[in-house]
């Protein structure tokens, strides 16, 4: 029953939270610009547009009206039209997430594989060189900027090596010569499904060098987080029983220590996602790649004011979302927390 | 940005010469101090040190475009024929001062409020806390990012989208640290003895939030100066001509793969300084974390 609670509380944390940030989205997209109706319809709006929109907006009624207007629109998942594109800002939004989606789950799953073991590795020869080297690969890891990282892969990966596609999602040449059949539009598992290997294989090289980019910081921050755990747990009374039972120190480092340590690396993990999230805008830029990013990005240059709004409600329900599932799946690894 | 500070701690167990004596004890933070501050020098008196003053200020020089680094142009040209070192040590304006206020105004936005709802506690520590957890619901870049499309963008405006995302981190710390100071004996005498609400957290609780926060926006501002690079980079900062090392990054890209020396090294300049604050504020977490004191 105690279980149920936590979900249920968790699920109504959640909820509040996102009435909380339909609010700031309202206050920023309604109240705070000067002429809001001017920002919706875009810079060549003609007087009587503009009008229009304000009693479409409802900008004329008072700021409960108003709100309860802005809400009604979202709840039916109407973000309005795109000025650039003059498309609902929903299905260019729902169109581009995949691409996003696989760069972001690329970009995590090297973030996890190697900051993991990283951080294994240093806490479990605290002190050696091993310990300094993996400190300073994530010390490096945040502080570089994803939009240089980006440039220095391409400078080495296209430029001098030649080993690696400098942009894009896949070669324009893909589809005169083994075209890709979209099921879901992630496309690396649309060619696996269709067994297109020709396919599989140039979009497996092109996610390499944005996902690399992307994960660069997260594997800084997971790495530094998986050490601090593990040290503390490799501390323990239980860990030297262990050892005095003479259980072999791989087995205790992996399967006892590790086991206790992963808690603390998920909410660093489902931090890092929201690093990513953003940082998925400036490798999508350097990488050209067709996603979510690159579309805010050119929204935010275009001042298409829909689109950065819908843009920015949709990353923070994303968030507020990755954030509940991360505490479930925490409560779901140690039940101390549920039942707390 | 989790914050595993102390607060059980008085200032009074690690004052500054303490800092100062760790600091000048471990050569990475000691090396991580001088390049902040010979960077801080660069941009205060970028006038004097800039080969170049006003082509770092942005007039264009179309004789010496594109020339790779040599020893009249010691690390190139650009588009423009602009000196990059010149640039890069102006650019330290906007890409380093810049996010030094932001952090100065989160602390002093968030501290206070955060102050005032760790000693008020009740309702007026609840409707602090539950605003703040909203604007911390938001990826903090991507909050900055919808701020500038409302306001407008430039130097001074996304540095007010950053302050705006950035200080609930500051009134989450300084809760934390006014709830265990206010069981303290010298705050119930101060309160027994008569002395007003305002005046208790002014002159008792605030001053002791600060070595914690300090901190905090040391490691903050590693991020800060990222975020501010990628708000310019994106094209929502510094406008040109002026220059910004992220507009730099972005304004030689197109060149990248030729005159890489545009991008470069600018990208290195922030690279520098963001290690440099990163590595000082692991020293310093280091510090105050009292855990590791045990």
């Amino acid at each position: 029953m105690r279980v149920l609670d936590f979900i249920l509380r968790r699920l109504f944390t959640a909820l509040f939270v996102l009435v909380g940030v339909s609010v700031i989205t309202f206050f920023l997209s309604r109240v705070i610009p000067n002429d809001a109706a001017a920002l919706y319809i875009g810079p060549k709006a003609r007087t009587e547009d503009i009008e229009r929109v304000r009693k479409q907006l409802g900008l004329d009624k008072p700021l409960p009206v108003q709100y309860a207007v802005y809400m009604g629109e979202l709840l039916r998942g109407d973000l309005g039209n795109s000025i650039s594109t003059k498309r609902p800002v929903t299905q260019e939004i729902t169109e581009r997430l995949p691409a996003t989606l696989e760069l972001l789950f690329a970009g995590m799953i090297i973030a996890v594989l190697v900051g993991v073991p990283l951080g294994v590795l240093s806490a479990r020869w605290q002190g050696s060189p091993m310990d300094v080297f993996v400190r300073m690969i994530s010390i490096v890891g945040v502080s570089m900027p994803a939009f240089y990282l980006g440039l220095l892969m391409q400078i080495a990966f296209f430029r001098h090596l030649d080993l690696l596609p400098l942009a894009g999602r896949v070669d324009s040449d893909l589809r005169f010569i083994s075209p890709i059949q979209p099921i879901t539009n992630f496309f690396l598992l649309d060619s696996f499904l269709t067994l297109n290997w020709v396919a599989f294989k140039d979009i497996f090289l092109h996610l390499i060098l944005p996902a690399s980019t992307l994960a660069a910081y997260p594997i800084g921050l997971i790495a530094r987080m998986t050490r601090a755990a593990m040290l503390e747990v490799l501390g323990q009374d239980y860990i030297r029983t262990a050892q005095a039972y003479g259980i072999r120190q791989v087995v205790i480092t992996y399967m006892y220590a590790l086991k206790n340590a992963i808690s603390p690396t998920l909410t660093v993990i489902g931090l890092t996602i929201a690093y990513a999230l953003t940082g998925t805008f400036f490798v999508e830029v350097i990488f050209n790649w067709p996603g979510l990013g690159l579309f805010t990005v050119r929204s935010l240059l275009n001042v298409d004011y829909p689109a950065i709004m819908g843009v920015t409600l949709f990353g923070a329900g994303g968030y507020v979302l990755i954030n509940m599932i991360v505490d479930l799946m925490q409560a779901w690894i140690d039940p101390r927390i549920r039942l707390k | 940005m989790t914050t595993t500070v102390a607060t059980d701690l008085l200032p009074a167990q690690r004052t500054s010469r303490h800092v100062l004596n760790v600091i000048a004890r471990d050569p990475l933070a000691l090396i991580s101090t001088i390049v902040i501050i010979l960077f801080m020098l660069l941009a205060v008196f970028a006038p004097i040190i800039a080969p170049y003053p006003e082509q770092g200020q942005g007039r264009t020089n179309a004789s010496d475009t594109m020339l790779a680094p040599s020893t009249k142009y010691l690390l190139g040209t650009d588009r423009l024929g602009r000196d990059i070192l010149s640039r890069i040590i102006y650019g330290a304006r906007p890409a380093l001062i810049v996010p030094m206020g932001v952090v100065l105004f989160a602390v002093l936005i968030g501290a206070p409020l955060g102050a005032l709802a760790g000693y008020k506690g009740g309702w007026v520590d609840e409707v602090i806390m539950r605003v703040t957890d909203l604007f911390l619901a938001f990826p903090s870049l991507l909050l900055a990012m919808a701020i500038t499309a409302s306001i407008g963008r430039g130097l001074d405006k996304a540095a007010i989208a950053l302050i705006v995302s950035w200080w609930p981190w500051y009134t989450r710390i300084a809760r934390g640290v006014a709830v265990s100071l206010k069981e303290q004996y010298f705050v119930e005498a101060a309160q027994a003895t008569g002395v007003s609400d305002a005046v208790i957290i002014l002159r008792h609780i605030l001053p002791n939030t600060m070595s914690p926060i300090l901190v905090q926006a040391t490691v903050d501002l590693g991020t800060v100066i990222l975020a501010m690079g990628g708000l310019a980079f994106i094209g929502l900062g510094t406008q040109p001509p002026a220059p910004d090392w992220g507009l730099m990054i972005s304004e030689g890209r197109t060149f990248i793969l030729d005159q890489w020396w545009i991008s470069t090294f600018p990208g290195i300049a922030i690279f520098i300084v963001v290690l440099a604050f990163n590595l000082l504020g692991d020293t310093l977490r280091d510090i105050f974390d009292p855990r590791q004191y045990k």
